[in-house]
């Protein structure tokens, strides 16, 4: 159904690295997806990690919008660009191509109106990249099947009650989503459960099987 | 303590401060259409100028404020205002920056203003003081700044009225700003605070003692009307939960009600107390001009009404900071600036804190803003190149 074949020749493949240290390799992939010294916005940007990483290993210049307080408090308080805000309303106040990129972590599936925040972010910037926990993966898919209850997992904690995420997506449906909106992927990673890239030669089905979480590098058709 | 009857010689010739004279050859332009001149800023200075001239912090103050910003007041005796924000290994570290905080024009403790003397008539200016704004003080600071020989400023800080100079700071010359620290502020005064600060205004002209502003002529002085005009304001800077939590419903030396008007209540006693004791430091028409120029102040009113058109392509950093209990300049007017900020893809913070002091937040001990101001210094000390403490 999708135009864009996955392992065809439009879609470059990042290579991922090893985690150094503590830092989680999700954000190390995103970080790895931006250029040196672009003009950034991390949108849910949390305690400041990765708008760390990415000043410290890429030399940009970040900005952040975090929804809780603390949060923001933590990151301006470490001298980083953060303000408080939230993506489905405050994304708009931003002008068109303000940024190189606008990076959206493991946020996607909190967000009330995901396709309207994924449109801003290639409004506000050249490029955007999404990172999700893929609820195709099939740890999620045996506990709905045979425990018949939500799933819980490490990446996804939280009871069906008190969770943050409204809006689950599988890499398939997501990758629907950017085709449904006009959007070009230009790079994709797909992580397991161990945190390790799966191949990048696998189908599709097979990323949406095993792949615990994605990150899409995405921009502009045309 | 000591005579009222000083305070006029305290707008002339101000203890403890430095003086800059702007003779008839530098007049300040005021936004009113006329020229004051000749006038004079006073300020004070902490820490030390560094070779660069890259590490100075300029402090504006609020509407009572003064240039006595880290060391102790001449007519009261009591700590500076913000000696917990500024001084040696405070957030705004004097052994780090060099901290210029002059008097604002129109006020009262040695920068020209209505108590000070006119010099053509030898006699106080009184309401023939020209109508200042916030720009106007933003001006002279300028002209002080270049007197100094300081081209740019590492930062400007301060908060409520000295925010909004702040603001204006950023807007009127965004290439001698590096990094702004506008606090619990706006870009405009409400309509809400406007009539509060009209209720002060009529609370003065109503005393007799006022005399139609001739006060100091006529050996004078409308102490009752602006000690009900600080304690009509005061409350404006606290919040209900704080005043709950500080006095409650509790007498004040006394077990039971006195069945009279007098101050029973802890809280009645503190607001008496605020407003005697201001009237000792501060010039009512003072509070007449410098609550005038905060009602007048509509940033964007100067940019066709568009805000960011205000910083469009602005170098300037912001930190922003908004209290949660603060109902004079609540939140959604912090959160307008950087709606705007952003608009004009400005390098922004924004941080709102948690706390019941209401306005006056942020000049107590909050540790979570003294946190954010260190934080964003550090951070904005690093991209100017700023040697870290030594």
């Amino acid at each position: 159904m999708s135009a864009v074949s996955h392992a065809g020749s439009n879609l470059n493949v990042a290579s991922p690295a090893n985690a150094s240290g503590s830092t989680r390799v999700d954000l190390v992939l995103v970080a790895q997806m931006v250029e040196y010294g672009a003009k950034v916005l991390d949108v849910g940007c949390g305690d400041g990690q990765l708008l760390r990483l990415l000043s410290e290993t890429r030399g940009v210049d970040g900005r952040g919008i975090e929804l809780s307080r603390e949060g923001v408090n933590e990151c301006v308080a470490k001298g980083l660009a953060v303000i408080q805000g939230d993506a489905d309303t405050d994304l708009a106040d931003y002008p068109d191509d303000a940024f190189d990129y606008v990076i959206l972590s493991q946020t996607l599936q909190a967000t009330r109106h995901p396709r309207i925040v994924l449109e801003h972010m290639l409004r506000i910037g050249r490029r955007a990249v999404v990172s999700f926990p893929n609820f195709g993966h099939w740890q999620v898919r045996l506990q709905l099947l045979f425990a018949g209850h939500m799933p819980r997992t490490d990446i996804l904690p939280f009871s069906w009650y008190d969770t943050p995420n409204i809006h689950h997506c599988t890499i398939k449906d997501f990758r629907q989503l950017c085709t449904a909106i006009g959007v070009k992927m230009e790079k994709a990673v797909a992580l397991n459960a161990w945190g390790s890239p799966l191949r990048l030669n696998a189908p599709w089905w097979f990323w949406n099987l095993f792949g615990e979480q994605a990150v899409f590098l995405l921009s502009r058709k045309g | 303590m000591p005579e009222v009857a000083d305070s006029p010689r305290e707008a002339d010739q101000p203890h403890e401060s430095l003086i800059a004279h702007f003779g008839a050859d530098k007049p300040l332009k005021l936004d009113a259409g006329v020229e004051l001149t000749p006038f004079q800023v006073a300020y004070k200075t902490y820490g030390t100028l560094n070779a660069e001239r890259s590490n100075v912090v300029l402090i504006c103050h609020a509407l009572t404020g003064d240039q006595h910003v880290a060391s102790i007041h001449p007519v009261t005796r009591k700590s500076g205002w913000w000696e917990t924000m500024v001084g040696p290994g405070r957030p705004i570290d004097t052994e780090r920056y060099f901290v210029i905080c002059p008097n604002v024009v129109g006020a009262c403790m040695g920068t020209t203003g209505p108590s000070s003397t006119d010099p053509k008539t030898g006699k106080p200016w009184g309401l023939d003081f020209p109508v200042i704004t916030i720009r106007d003080m933003v001006r002279a600071q300028a002209m002080l700044l270049d007197h100094l020989g300081i081209e740019s400023l590492f930062a400007v800080a301060g908060g409520s009225m000295g925010g909004m100079q702040v603001l204006q700071w950023a807007a009127s010359y965004p290439q001698r700003v590096f990094c702004a620290l506008p606090i619990a502020c706006a870009t405009r005064h409400s309509a809400q605070n406007i009539a509060f600060h009209e209720v002060g205004r009529q609370a003065i002209m109503a005393d007799p003692e006022w005399r139609g502003g001739r006060y100091l002529l006529e050996d004078s002085n409308p102490r009752r009307g602006l000690a009900v005009a600080r304690m009509g304001a005061h409350i404006t800077y606290l919040s209900d939960a704080a005043l709950h939590r500080k006095f409650g419903r509790k007498f004040q030396d006394r077990a039971n009600p006195t069945f009279s008007f007098d101050a029973d209540f802890e809280v009645e006693s503190y607001l008496r107390h605020q407003g005697i004791s201001f009237v000792e430091r501060f010039d009512a028409n003072s509070y007449l001009y410098l609550t005038r120029a905060m009602d007048y102040f509509d940033l964007a009113a100067d940019y066709n009404g568009i805000l960011a058109k205000a910083f469009t392509g602005t170098p300037t950093r912001f930190c922003v900071v908004s209290f949660t209990s603060d109902w004079l300049f609540p939140t959604f007017e912090s959160r307008a600036i950087v709606h705007a900020l952003n608009a004009a893809s400005a390098r922004v913070s924004f941080a709102e804190i948690v706390t019941d002091k209401g306005h006056d937040a942020f000049l107590l001990d909050e540790p979570e803003l003294f946190a954010i101001v260190r934080g964003f210094l550090d951070g904005a000390g690093k991209a100017r190149g700023l040697a870290a403490r030594g």
